[in-house]
């Protein structure tokens, strides 16, 4: 008897297999990403709202059973992490940030090395693995950091990057396998990037291979998920323009902007970027790389870019910075005491700087982070001096929270329609304070 | 005896051992206690409000380090130690000698003091114990503008002693221990502000019983707010370790808080508060952590080692605390030794192991003392409850966990003989065939 009830029965498991396929279709429609634009800044500049699920339905005894939708308005910052986490921020500290940071960025070449595709797939991707589950995260091939396309080593079989393991060469069907293990909200398809130094030739071949890659991750990747199809095209305008187009043609969720702040000029970058936004459809996200500065995020928002990573927040921090510029008002005078602070460019104070040693005051007065809550810049001064690791937390805080103010306001500025203004007001004001200082000095 | 700055209070006893509330003019804390050390004004990776969570009471501050930087002047001028790092709860500096001769090459003590080479001009220095005290003692509680030279603040400070490796023998010991005695007088008349902040005497004299009792005796005369065990940790065998500690800690006064400085591994926290003793600190925790290992009932468990990478558990599958609620040793695994988040998550963890270990050794000490037949009049559920977090069934729950072979070290077996504690069930090796 009790053999009968251990037979399988064939007709049943068909059953049981559509019920699930139904189940899994369910899934993904719940696991598509939306997106709206919701306002116009005279010009490109466009702020609107992304959507996703999270909450995964594995059973780990932390994760919560019921799927969440997080909204997050654009023009975004995405966080820089390593492996999955903030460099410094730990995870219990996370939440000290506003809710606008729930979206993360990670690179899967991070894990190649100590843990296994089938590991990460047995504790259930990357949210069970990371513990976030109420944040969102978006898989893009290269850091800006510590994984760097590689030009010269990529050819037909795959993209070349530059990594904390070595040189290494990633086939589409090895990315695929990476990203189905982690099941980001998004992700970016494989990228032949170029620097803006290379032939005409090259660069063609690059937007081919680009197209080719897109085309198989689509059809490698069985459960579709939310894709950004990668556009490439190097300094060639009709090349970006024919990269765009071909990307508009496939199904994808949203776009990935690659191959900038690879050697093109700042005067360069914009009729590139509008080549490329001119070409796509207006409903659908467009995330770029390497375009980190303040004055770079803003000619990106110019141009209709919607999705930023934060490889900026991280230079910062690493080297002692803190971000200082006015967040509430861009005003046009530079105050006095900001003249006075030596180390300062107007948008950043340098931590190592002697004038910090005895300053008992926060980064910025009023910032409402944990760091300019709890800390003073001497304190700061005095972790960076002696090498003590909470310095770089203690920044990390201060920076990522002042940069998603700074989106913020951008956001506020494009929904009044004042996009041009506060762009213009940001650059004379850090313009005219290296003037003020040269004067001064 | 209680000075104003200093309140013990005993809630409880398990023979030798004790469970006690330590009130200090900043935190009122439990003991026995685990001190973590901030060297440098932090606790490498963590911040103060994540140690304030895990139920860090007490941090260390090494006055060595910070007087080179950013120096007790400055951090005087900006307002004490507490102010300067923003931590709300107690601190403890010690008196920078160990540091000098255990980190300077060219250091030397003469009658005056420690003298050594300066690490930022080379020029020859000189710490007298009068130095000592001006740079640990604070201002941060004092109101009048005249207590300028005052320094660092913490709520316990040390006195400066003459240590000497444990390993060494000779003569050399007895004149390090009758120093030592020497330089406490000083360190007292040199101490302006006992209402504020309390300087705790260190007891010297090597292995050598005699010299031990000499310490305590004199010391004891001088009626302190608290006593240090010094000099251990230093290489000693374990046999002659808990025997000082056993020596000390039943000649120092009931009612004072007693301290076993640089102490140590779990194993050497459990024995020496069986033995008595109330204080403990030290940096393993924090560094074994920063080399990929983390502390679990078992004993280590090294995250460095390539079995970890696919192992899909948590680092203590019987610890709450943050990162064992979360990550899987093979996450962590990829972390260690290579990203900063690593170690941040593994110094988490191992001072929670630590910290949460001081708890259960002063509730368990303060349970243990309910009278068995109480427990009759509970309910099985509680009274098994009760009898598992007893003084004595922690401890031999502990060793169990860390031996579970039964071979627990004979000097544990010894010390605990000493301490009262029947630890004969485990001791016995369990049949092979549960191997
Ligand atoms: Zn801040
Ligand atoms: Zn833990």
């Amino acid at each position: 008897m009790r053999r009968f009830f251990g037979l399988k029965n064939p007709k049943n498991q068909r059953q049981r297999c559509t019920a699930e396929r139904e189940r899994e279709r369910e899934r993904e429609r719940e696991r598509e990403m939306k997106f709206a634009v919701k306002a116009w800044s005279k010009g490109r500049a466009r702020a609107g709202v992304l959507q996703f699920v999270v909450g995964s339905s594995s059973s780990r005894s932390n994760s919560p059973s019921h799927p969440t939708e997080i909204e997050i308005e654009t023009p975004a910052l995405l966080l820089s992490t390593r492996k999955g986490l903030p460099f410094f921020i730990s995870p219990d500290l996370l939440p000290s940030l506003p809710s606008d940071s729930h979206l993360l960025q990670f690179s899967p070449l991070h894990f190649l090395e100590g843990i296994t595709p089938e590991t990460i797939s047995a504790i259930g991707g990357l949210h069970e693995m990371l513990g976030l589950h109420e944040y969102g995260f978006a898989a893009v091939p290269r850091d800006s950091i510590v994984c760097l396309p590689h030009c010269d080593g990529t050819n037909k079989l795959g993209a070349s990057f530059e990594t904390p393991f070595g040189r290494i060469l990633i086939k589409p069907s090895e990315y695929i396998k990476f990203i189905s293990s982690m099941k980001p909200n998004s992700w970016t398809t494989l990228a032949d990037e170029v620097p803006a130094w290379v032939s005409e030739k090259r660069n063609k071949t690059s937007v081919d291979r680009t197209v080719r890659w897109l085309d198989d991750c689509i059809a490698l990747s069985s459960k579709g998920g939310n894709i950004f199809g990668a556009i490439v095209g190097g300094s060639s305008v009709e090349e970006r323009r024919r990269s765009a187009q071909e990307v508009a043609k496939r199904n994808v969720s949203g776009y990935w902007i690659g191959g900038f702040g690879l050697g093109e000029s700042m005067d360069d970058r914009s009729p590139l970027l509008n080549a490329v936004t001119d070409c796509l459809p207006e409903q659908k996200p467009r995330q770029i790389c390497g375009l980190g500065l303040p004055e770079e995020v803003l000619q990106g928002i110019d141009s209709g870019v919607d999705l930023f990573d934060a490889s900026y927040i991280y230079n910062l921090t690493a080297g002692g910075f803190a971000l200082t510029f006015p967040l509430e008002r861009i005003v046009r005078n530079v105050s006095d005491s900001q003249l006075s602070n030596k180390g300062s460019d107007g948008t950043k104070i340098n931590l190592n700087d002697a004038v910090y040693r005895k300053d008992n005051s926060p980064i910025v007065d009023g910032c409402r982070c944990y760091s300019c809550q709890n800390h003073t810049k001497a304190y700061i001064s005095h972790l960076l001096n002696v090498n003590e690791m909470l310095a770089l937390i203690l920044l990390e805080i201060h920076n990522t929270h002042h940069y998603l103010g700074f989106f913020r306001a951008i956001r506020e500025a494009i929904k009044g329609g004042k996009f041009e203004e506060f762009r213009n007001h940001f650059i004379e004001d850090s313009c005219d304070h290296v003037f003020a200082t040269a004067l001064s000095a | 005896s209680n000075s104003m700055a200093l309140r013990f209070e005993i809630l409880g006893r398990f023979n030798r051992a004790r469970a006690a509330q330590l009130t200090l003019p900043h935190f009122i804390s439990q003991t026995p206690l685990f001190m973590p050390v901030g060297t440098k004004g932090t606790i490498k990776g963590l911040t103060t409000s994540q140690l304030e969570e895990i139920g860090c009471q007490i941090i260390l501050g090494n006055t060595y380090h910070l007087e080179l930087q950013p120096t007790s002047e400055l951090i005087d001028e900006l307002g004490g130690l507490h102010k300067f790092m923003n931590w709300p709860r107690a601190l403890l500096t010690d008196s920078g000698g160990f540091q000098m001769v255990s980190l300077l090459h060219l250091a030397d003590i003469t009658e005056n003091g420690v003298t050594f080479q300066s690490p930022v001009d080379g020029k020859p220095m000189l710490l007298t114990p009068e130095d000592s005290i001006q740079i640990q003692v604070g201002t941060s509680l004092c109101d009048f503008a005249s207590c300028r030279e005052n320094r660092i603040g913490a709520d316990i400070i040390m006195a400066l002693d003459d240590v000497v490796r444990t390993t060494i023998t000779g003569p050399r010991i007895e004149e390090a221990m009758y120093r030592t005695l020497r330089w406490i007088d000083r360190c007292i008349a040199a101490h302006k502000r006992p209402n504020e902040q309390n300087l705790f005497g260190i007891v010297q004299g090597g292995l050598d019983p005699v010299l031990r009792d000499i310490c305590v005796k004199g010391l004891v005369e001088r009626n302190l707010p608290g006593y240090a065990i010094g000099g251990l940790s230093g290489g000693e065998d374990k046999d002659s370790f808990w025997r000082v500690v056993a020596q000390c800690t039943a000649a120092l006064p009931e009612d004072k808080p007693r301290y076993v400085m640089g102490v140590g591994y779990p194993l050497d926290i459990v024995v020496c508060s069986a033995l008595g003793a109330d204080m403990y600190d030290c940096v393993y925790p924090t560094r074994t952590a920063r080399f990929g290992t983390a502390l679990v009932p078992e004993g280590i468990l090294k995250l460095t080692h390539r079995a970890m990478a696919d192992d899909t558990r948590p680092v203590d599958p019987t610890c709450a605390c943050m990162v064992c609620k979360t990550y899987t040793r093979a996450y962590i695994h990829c972390l260690v030794t290579k990203d900063a988040m690593g170690s941040q998550l593994l110094s988490y963890h191992n001072l929670y192991y630590m910290l949460k270990l001081s708890r259960d050794l002063h509730s368990s000490i303060i349970k243990g003392q309910l009278p068995e037949y109480v427990c009759l009049f509970l309910s099985l559920d509680i009274a098994f409850y009760l009898l598992s977090v007893l003084f004595h069934w922690f401890v031999c729950g502990f060793l169990q966990k860390m031996f579970p072979k039964g071979d627990v070290p004979e000097w544990v077996c010894n010390a605990m003989e000493v301490a009262g504690i029947d630890i004969s069930s485990c001791c016995a090796p369990f049949s092979s065939s549960q191997d």
